[in-house]
């Protein structure tokens, strides 16, 4: 025990004497958290918009003033023709027009239907969407004025209720889906890494042939992982409830349980990596292209699971933070107790036991 | 000059001996892009909804057989408020719970008002709002057509006379893999030129043989291009491997110019290299190198417009953007191949590359030191 204790300390002070990378392991949270709540947001705001009035009357005149009042437009210039419109946007400046035909009021008092047209820039669809949505939101609104005073019986109302999450904050999003990739980072990547690193530099040899087990070995140079994660967690969860008011509504109990079960997975997966590599550029690649994206990307972080082809779908329960992020999410948002997770935390406990059999099968105490 | 070529060639000998570099170049680009770009979509597909209907008259089934007879939604019918109503947010079961109350239908025939109450699951705030927005407009709908077939010749309908007609352009469709994978091509580019270049150089110094290399007469302005271009070759491989496996299976477009794009992808390659090699002057361990490239990457890549627009994002971020090569690469890369923007329409952004380029480089050869 005082063996271990003393390689742990030694690995400890390995990690404190590279300052950098350890003012990285603390500075990734504090930064993820800041660029995914203001930069990285769904939110169309300030969009410049050119806005074509063929008809040059007061109703257009008034849809127009309502467009560019809103938040998310922005006049950038006017333009007289579909040919200069079509500049803009190859430009890059422009990503949406909208067209009134000639007469727009006449036909209006005429009682005939009369076309918005809207063009988007479809090279961002999502945008493209968003900001079409808001667009025929703004000219509906701008319709029921003009047309009030109609009949109002007999109306059906729908009453939209968003629970867990009633002012639809991206950060309820984010903030569970970073706690999963950062103890990813840290507990896999870096386990992995380091290993690999004794391995590249000849110094698992030295080790290997000292008294110590090489479960201990291992261990040892785990441990100081184990704090850093759990350190940036809980870093994560602060900044996450103290500057964009994500609750904690569940048992912090629970919570912390399923946290370190999480680690452990990481860590886990991070040495079996290092069974399979021999150097740290195996263990990156590894680590990055095995594991970073997937995190990232198949786990319901950014895209959700439900829309993905079925066959991503499969594969996405084979990503230990796919169900990492529904615990959270549930304990965190929706105040759900252990009778609504038990299931998503046995597959992460089987999946830790399935990394460490085979870490546990591949490792060798020889170096070729 | 031909010192330079001899470094060249001892370079490739020795990437293409290590074993992970083949699929690393071939498979990894096909797989990610693959996996990425399928999996990369904001598109809601499907919505669990479940509907409480406490009225089970003429008009909620009506409503209920419209709603299931459209694909996005998977209905299911209960008929009282019971603790399935309650418990199928918190388990995930269902996306979004409607209900409707007893004697809707018979206060609509009075020609009184009534009101359903939806509920959804807001823990992803974008869904809900999409989830919210599409069946608010199918109950609207459904609701104009009744109240239609009650009073024909009534102009109920005819309220909205201002009809919005939107078109995309460029993307009719609005296929959102054309939108992705020129994103992920600027990632797989730019690992290959900046990271691999980088990781390359450290190893040398974590190993000790660059040391062999500074006691020859080499000089740094040798050593520094021998060791970019192999890479810078291999990159620019990468891109074209990445571009004809795009419009092979997703037929992303090339609307503009092939040379341009790599004519722009050349000049991006020596800025993030004159970067990555900086970054590499500045470590001295493998590890090291990787969580500051890590951190570099994940921050700057989030903040080129990867997957949202860059106009959107706060004034701060655009500033720092304008120090951003990814976001460079990433507005012109979609530029030219989904809008078929010529060289005057990316000049700006050109010669902004070009000055990167060269302050990358000086920088870089000015830090690289022949000495311990």
């Amino acid at each position: 025990m005082k063996r271990f204790l003393a390689f742990t300390i030694k690995e400890f002070r390995h990690i404190h004497r590279d300052t950098r990378t350890l003012l990285i392991l603390f500075g990734i949270p504090v930064v993820e958290i800041v660029i995914f709540g203001y930069v990285v947001t769904n939110e169309i705001r300030h969009v410049p918009v050119v806005i074509l009035d063929k008809s040059k009357d007061v109703t257009t005149q008034k849809i127009t003033d309502r467009i560019l009042a809103s938040p998310w437009f922005l006049e950038e210039t006017k333009v007289k023709s579909e040919k200069e419109i079509h500049d803009l946007f190859k430009r890059g400046n422009v990503r949406l027009a909208v067209i009134f035909g000639q007469d727009f009021e006449k036909k209006l008092m005429r009682r005939e239907k009369v076309p918005v047209q809207v063009i988007a820039d479809g090279s961002d669809p999502n945008a493209a969407r968003l900001m079409v949505g808001y667009l025929t939101a703004i000219v509906i609104q701008a319709q029921k004025d003009l047309n009030k005073g109609m009949d109002k019986r007999g109306r059906l109302f729908i009453k939209s209720r968003m629970e867990f999450n009633p002012e639809l904050k991206g950060a309820f999003m984010f903030v569970p889906g970073t706690i999963a990739m950062i103890l990813m980072l840290i507990s896999a990547m870096m386990t992995s890494i380091s290993i690999a690193r004794e391995k590249e530099t000849g110094t698992m040899e030295a080790m290997l042939v000292s008294p110590l087990h090489p479960l201990q070995i291992i261990l040892g140079k785990v441990v100081p992982y184990v704090v850093i994660a759990f350190i940036d967690a809980v870093i994560i969860m602060a900044l996450g409830g103290a500057i964009f008011g994500v609750p904690l509504k569940g048992s912090l109990f629970l919570l912390i349980g399923e946290v370190i079960l999480f680690i452990f997975l990481s860590l886990s997966l991070g040495i079996m990596f290092s069974t399979m590599s021999s150097t740290q550029m195996e263990a990156m690649f590894l680590s990055f292209f095995a594991l970073l994206l997937p995190t990232v990307l198949l786990s319901g972080f950014i895209y959700p699971v439900e829309d993905m082809p079925v066959a991503l779908q499969w594969f996405s329960t084979l990503m230990p933070a796919r169900w990492f992020i529904v615990i959270l999410k549930s304990i965190m948002l929706k105040g759900a107790g252990f009778l609504f997770v038990w299931k998503e935390t046995l597959i992460l406990a089987g999946m830790t036991l399935v990394f460490l059999l085979v870490s546990i099968k591949k490792f060798t105490i020889r170096l070729e | 000059m031909r010192t330079i070529l001899i470094i060249i060639q001892k370079e490739f000998l020795q990437i293409f001996r290590n074993r992970m570099i083949l699929p690393m170049i071939f498979i990894v680009p096909l797989v990610q892009m693959l996996i990425l770009v399928y999996a990369a979509t904001m598109e809601v597909k499907h919505i669990d909804l479940l509907v409480v209907d406490r009225d089970n008259s003429q008009y909620s089934r009506g409503l209920i057989s419209k709603l299931s007879g459209m694909k996005i939604y998977r209905v299911a019918v209960i008929p009282t408020a019971g603790k399935e109503a309650e418990t199928c947010l918190l388990d995930n079961s269902a996306d979004a719970v409607l209900e409707i109350p007893p004697d809707c239908e018979r206060l609509l025939m009075q020609r009184q008002n009534s009101s359903v109450q939806l509920r959804m699951d807001a823990v992803d705030g974008m869904a809900a709002g999409i989830i919210n927005q599409y069946t608010s407009l199918t109950i609207n709908n459904y609701h104009k057509k009744w109240l239609a077939s009650l009073m024909p010749g009534n102009a109920g309908n005819d309220l909205s006379q201002i009809r919005v007609i939107p078109r995309y352009w460029y993307n009719p469709g609005l296929n959102y893999k054309h939108y992705m994978l020129p994103g992920i091509l600027v990632i797989l580019v730019t690992i290959m030129g900046m990271f691999l270049s980088a990781i390359n150089l450290v190893r040398e110094k974590e190993l000790g043989t660059i040391e062999q290399i500074n006691v020859t007469p080499i000089r740094r302005i040798h050593f520094i291009p021998g060791k970019l271009i192999p890479f810078w070759i291999i990159a620019l491989v990468e891109l074209s491997f990445g571009l004809t496996i795009g419009w092979l299976l997703f037929r992303v477009p090339v609307r503009g110019s092939l040379l341009l794009l790599f004519g722009f992808t050349s000049v991006y390659l020596l800025a993030v290299m004159g970067i990555g090699l900086f970054l590499a002057a500045l470590s001295r361990t493998q590890q090291q190198l990787m969580f500051v490239y890590f951190f570099v990457m994940l921050t700057f890549l989030l903040m080129s417009g990867l997957f949202t627009p860059v106009e959107s994002m706060p004034q701060w971020a655009q500033t720092v953007n304008h120090i951003n090569p990814f976001a460079y690469f990433m507005r012109v890369i979609r530029m030219i191949l989904l809008k078929g923007s010529g060289f005057r329409d990316i000049l700006p952004e050109f010669i902004s590359m070009s000055i990167y380029a060269v302050a990358a480089l000086i920088l870089a050869v000015w830090r690289y030191r022949k000495t311990i």
